[in-house]
Formats: structure tokens, sequence, C-alpha cells
């Protein structure tokens, strides 16, 4: 009840904000710190919950980009159309994935998934509908009704799709299904011989992690009028993806949501403050500190804290 | 004996040119103690993750009441009532022990979290782990892992309970101890196959056992037919 409580609020204000008379630059800045959300909450279901390390983000989410292009530039479909289509690309190639845990764990499933973000970008850079290496600049349609600008819908786009990837996360973490996937975390075989069906568990985890990467890649495009394979497909994305849920915290659903808006707004302000280019050192570095200090994140550092003073 | 619970119909299983097991048979009944012994490596524990699941058999068959099961799942068979506990203790290491057996309270018998508490809780008590129900399984000693296998298996109310080695490096009160939960378990009509190293240990467990050797199986009856025979005294002791 609380939950959606907050959520309630966190919607209202998102909106209210967008039809106020707020800078224009806030919206710009905020609907990457909400994809980060989406994306680090997405990869925690598969990476924190059930322990397969995807470092593969942008291939789910640079496909999801292309997919709203190519309708977008065929039958000039709306938002939403692309934004499910991306979800839709982004469940099939996470059902893909999912096979592959058949065979590959541990590093070695990591390793595929890189291998799996090089194949899309190269599918892409070779693809010539959709401009190839060089990209395609992209004509924005006309802003819908209550909307100021086309940056400040999409922003409540991304607050919903933010909302939408935290509540799924929070469902399959507090019930049997992420009770299942932390069993696999921890031992494989035990959870099996539990009675876990592991492989339906895990395609279950890939589809979800997937699709939810996929449609927040699909409006991307549209946020920069601009579409090209080495940033839709940039490691960065899945380096961002993996480091904000360790940061925050895998075990619980708000760990990649504190880790995305801390490490998200940091990232946003060093931009604007020093260079683009220190972004991914404060990534890197963050990470570094987490991990040998706080193995648990923000979330374990709370819970630390709050069994002593509760003594 | 009536219709076995369990029947391995010349079951082989192959890693690359190595036979691990080639055309075992045997037949288990409803409430046996069956103890399997056999040196390292004469694939005692190739033959019971073929029965739970974990490999695959190549030739033969494996039937559990009456049905064939060799081509199902593991998750499946510890549906059907195979339970199994791992040579090597496998816990759910970030769970507490009481989540731990909720996994397959939820999976198998499934309980609300509600209803499954009080089942284990129940199998904690019986077996004195109860005073650790709330520690993570990682922080466990070496004998209390040994008896979070036996209560996880037990939380899927097996009617079959293979025990591998579950008192491989106790002391001995705590292999007494072990051996104990076995015989209560038992004595409530689950049927257990026991594999060990322990002589003693299975010898006083088993009505019935049966030695395995370089994948085949070289001898079976009580256990004092077995610790006299020749072939078993070869086996261990060599030639």
């Amino acid at each position: 009840m609380k939950y959606w409580i907050s959520v309630a609020v966190f919607l209202i204000l998102a909106l209210a904000a967008a039809l106020s008379g707020v800078n224009e630059y806030v919206f710009y800045a905020g609907y990457i710190v909400l994809t980060f959300v989406v994306l680090s909450t997405a990869w925690n279901i598969l990476g924190g919950y059930a322990g397969y390390v995807n470092f593969g983000t942008g291939a789910f989410f640079g496909l999801g980009s292309y997919s709203a292009v190519v309708l977008f530039k065929a039958l000039e479909a709306p938002l939403i159309v692309q934004i499910i289509a991306g979800a839709a690309i982004g469940a099939a190639l996470g059902f893909a994935v999912g096979i592959m845990t058949l065979r590959l764990r541990g590093i070695f499933f990591a390793i595929a998934t890189v291998a799996i973000l090089f194949i899309m970008e190269t599918l892409m850079v070779n693809w010539r509908y959709v401009g190839g290496a060089t990209g395609l600049q992209l004509l924005r349609p006309e802003v819908m009704a209550p909307f100021g600008s086309y940056t400040r819908m999409l922003f409540v786009v991304m607050a919903l799709l933010a909302v939408i990837a935290v509540s799924v996360a929070r469902y399959i973490q507090v019930g049997w299904i992420g009770r299942g996937l932390r069993a696999i975390r921890d031992s494989e075989e035990a959870a099996e011989c539990s009675g876990v069906p592991t492989l339906r568990l895990k395609l279950f985890a890939c589809v979800v992690s997937g699709a939810l990467m996929g449609a927040a890649g699909a409006p991307m495009p549209m946020y920069l009028s601009f579409i090209e394979p080495a940033s839709s497909f940039s490691l960065n994305w899945g380096v961002s993806a993996l480091a904000m849920p360790m940061i925050g915290g895998t075990g619980h659903w708000i760990g990649p949501v504190i880790g995305a808006l801390l490490l998200g707004s940091i990232q946003q302000i060093v931009t604007v403050t020093i260079s683009n280019e220190i972004n991914v050192l404060v990534v890197g570095v963050l990470l570094v500190l987490f991990v040998v200090l706080a193995p648990d994140g923000v979330v374990g550092l709370f819970r630390k804290w709050a069994r002593r003073s509760s003594r | 004996m009536g219709a076995p619970l369990l029947q391995v119909k010349a079951v082989s299983k192959h890693f690359g040119g190595f036979t691990a097991l080639s055309s075992v048979s045997l037949d288990i009944a409803p409430g046996e103690r069956f103890g399997l012994i056999g040196p390292n490596g004469s694939g005692k524990t190739t033959l019971i993750n073929c029965i739970s699941g974990s490999l695959r058999n190549e030739g033969g068959q494996i039937v559990f009441e009456g049905k064939e099961i060799s081509r199902l799942p593991a998750y499946r068979r510890t549906r059907l009532g195979i339970a199994r506990s791992f040579q090597l203790p496998r816990p759910f290491h970030t769970m507490t022990v009481l989540e731990n057996l909720l996994v397959p309270s939820a999976y198998v018998t499934h309980l609300r979290d509600s209803e499954g508490e009080v089942k284990a809780m129940e199998i904690l008590r019986s077996i004195r782990l109860a005073d650790k129900a709330h520690a993570l399984a990682s922080q466990l000693s070496q004998v209390e892992l040994r008896k979070l296998e036996l209560a996880r298996a037990m939380a899927a109310e097996p009617r079959l309970l293979i025990s591998d080695e579950a008192m491989a490096g106790l002391a001995g009160a705590e292999v007494d101890e072990v051996l104990q939960i076995l015989f209560d378990l038992n004595a409530r009509g689950i049927t257990i196959i026991m594999i060990e190293h322990i002589m003693q240990a299975v010898m006083r467990f088993s009505q019935r056992v049966v030695c395995l050797d370089a994948g085949r199986i070289i001898c079976e009856g009580t256990p004092q037919a077995i610790v006299g025979n020749p072939d078993v005294q070869r086996a261990y002791l060599g030639a």
C-alpha cells in the first residue's frame, strides 16, 4: 500500500513538473537518469536475483532503439507502438540468451553477452535501411496535447516505464519466483533438486529483463532525433546497468533504483560541470569503492546501520 | 516383496571413453533401508545422479512407482517424491536455514509461506537444528550443514531419500546423531538409499547392501554377507 502511494505521488510530481515552467534541461537530464533506473532494475532481475551477469545491456537497449526506428521509418508508428515493439524484440533476444544459460554459467555467460552486443552492433552497421554506420537523422512528430515539448513528454513516458520496471522487479522479488531465482544463484543443482524448474525460471528472468531493456531503448532515437550504432550499442550501457545495482544493492528492488538515481545524477552533474569523459571514470571509481568497502551496496550499509541502532 | 518403489534397469553411463556405469540393475522396496558402497570412482554418485536426474542415463530405464522417469528433469523427479542430499553440502548460502526449507515447500509441496514455516520448524526441531532457524546458511558448522542438507530434502516430503555421504568428515558422536535422524525418517515410512564410506554406519543402518566397483555391481546381500565377500574385500583392499 505504502509502495503504491509512493508510486502515485512520484507519477503526479513527474507530470506536474513536466507541465510546469521548469527549465527544459531538467527533463533532458532526468530522462537519462530514469532510463538508467529502468536499465539497472531490468539488469538486476537476471544479474542480482538469479546471479547471471549480463554485460550486454547495450544489445537489448540498442535493439529496442532500432526496432523503434524501423517502425517509425516504415509506418510512422506512434511512440507507444515503438515501445511495445522494442519490448517484444528485447524479450525475444532475452529468450535466446536464456537458452544460452543451459550451457554457459559465470564468466562464460558474461563473455557471451558481450559477444551478442558486438554481433548486434555489426548487424546494424551493415544495414543500409537504418543508416548503417553513419546513422539516421529523425524528424520528431508533433508533440501530444498537454505537453509543451517532446522532451517533456518523453520524460513522463520514461517515468511511467520506470514505475512499471520497478513494480515488476518488486513483484518478482517478494514472491515465490524471487525465492526460486535466489536458489538458482546460490546453487543451481540444489535448486533443481528442491523442485525449482531452473530452466523455466531463468528463461522467465531473461525475457522480462530483456523486454524492459528493449522498452527503455525504444524512445531513445526520438529523444536524440538521431540514431547511430556505436552509441546505441555502447558497452557503457552494460557497465552502468551493472554498476548501479552493485552500488545500490542487488538483493532488494530498491537497490538498483538508489544506484541509478545516485550514479545517474552524479554523471549528469559531472557532464555539465567537468566533462563528458570523466563520466565513465566516476562509474569505475565508485564501483571499485563499493565492491571493496560495501559489497552489499547502499541497501547493505543501511541494513547494517539499522541493525546496530536497534541494539 | 511387493511392487518395488524404485527399479533401476540396465542403466549405463559413459563420460567420454570412461565407463562410469555399465548395465546396473537394482530394485528397491518401499520402506527399505538400502546401502550403496564401493571404492572411490566406482560409480556410486553417478548412479544416484542418474536416479535424481542431475545426469541422464544413456542405456536402460529408471522406474519410480511404476513410472518411467529417466527422461524427466530433476525438478519433476523431486516433485514425484525423490529427494537427495549432496555429498558436498550445497546450501542456499545467502538464505537463512528456514528460508532454505521454504524453497522446496514453495516448489514441491506448494505451501504458502505461513504453512511452510510451521512445517519447516517441525522438521528443524526433529533434527535439533531449530535454534539455527534464523541463522544464515553460510554461518553453519560442518555437521549443521549436513543436517540442513537432510532437512531441505525432507521439506520436499519425499518417499525416497537419497543420502549421499551425509556423514563424511564427521566425528563419532555426530555420525551417531545423523544416523539416528535417518533411522527416524525410515520409521516414518521413507525409503532410504544411503551412500557411505563409513562402513560401520552403513552396516548398522542397511537391511541390504550393494557394492559397486568400476561401474558394476559386484555383490549384493545382507551387511554380514557383504563384509565376508571376497570380491568386496578385493575391491577395497586390492588383490
